[in-house]
């Protein structure tokens, strides 16, 4: 598990603020959730911000990674209740993070550390979901 | 029928042009840009289809296995036909579709699996080159030809 988390603490956060973004434009029918911002391009304020915080969530969640449902009770109610974001999109959001550190760090994202990756962005989005119904 | 924009195509084009096949596939030790059907890694259960191709106990033995590699290069080769037929990917792909259904067996989610970590290698390779935009025509694409291989499933 050691070896995957280096990504996120070597990373500033600022070039893995840029998954939001892409995920918009690679599969523009996640812009769905987004109609509240004018500006949806790649380069607008809100959405790299956004970016932000959602790493800034998943970096979190690497702390809590033994117990990632009671870790992220508060905000599977979030996403439950309040955003009611379809969970197919955790995937799509993973997929777009995976692209990303693969673009950054091609070198160490071997194939280990991909599977290990892939599969604590599975349980993270599980432990997302744990509250919608 | 898709509709393919001019900016799509060469974007597409571009992609196949700089991919090197032989490339792609061989495991290379300095680093892990290598296809080298990555998801039977980091998709164990993909495994079920090679029960022929000798060893696959771990991570470096797949890596390493020639019978592996060689397959993703027909695997890529399999790309080249849709690129070469984009506005008919559909019956270009029917009798692979057929092979996959009924020769073969494959769960057609494996063909999404594939093309997830075949986005993920050439991000690898193309770094920062691997815009938004680009990675969106290839998706589209890579959507287009699963659901082409899959059509023809009963």
């Amino acid at each position: 598990l050691s070896s995957f988390t280096f990504p996120f603490t070597r990373e500033s956060g600022v070039p893995l603020s840029s998954v939001l973004p892409r995920m918009l434009t690679v599969y523009p029918q996640t812009k769905s959730y987004f109609a509240h911002w004018k500006d949806l391009s790649p380069g607008s304020p809100p959405v790299r911000k956004h970016g932000i915080t959602i790493m800034g969530g998943v970096y979190d969640a690497v702390s809590k990674v033994d117990d990632l449902v009671g870790g992220l009770l508060t905000l599977s109610e979030l996403h439950a209740f309040m955003l009611r974001i379809d969970p197919v999109n955790f995937k799509i959001l993973s997929h777009c993070m995976l692209v990303v550190l693969s673009m950054l760090f091609p070198e160490d994202f071997t194939p280990q550390v991909h599977l290990a990756v892939d599969k604590f962005l599975a349980l993270l989005a599980l432990a997302l979901a744990e509250k919608y119904r | 029928m898709v509709e393919w924009t001019d900016q799509e195509r060469t974007l597409i084009a571009n992609i196949f042009a700089n991919l090197d096949y032989e490339d792609i596939v061989k495991p290379d030790v300095s680093c892990h840009h290598s296809l080298c059907l990555r998801c039977l890694i980091v998709y164990p259960w993909t495994q079920r289809y090679f029960g022929g191709f000798g060893n696959l106990y771990n991570a470096d033995a797949i890596m390493n296995n020639p019978m592996i590699s060689a397959h993703g290069v027909k695997i890529l080769h399999g790309l080249d036909r849709a690129v070469k037929n984009m506005d008919d990917i559909k019956n270009a792909y029917a009798t692979l579709s057929e092979l996959h259904s009924e020769k073969l067996h494959v769960d057609p989610d494996n063909f999404r699996l594939l093309s997830d970590c075949l986005s993920i290698v050439i991000a690898s390779k193309m770094g920062y080159d691997f815009t938004p935009d680009l990675q969106a025509a290839w998706q589209k694409f890579l959507t287009v030809v699963v659901f082409a291989l899959g059509r023809q499933y009963h």
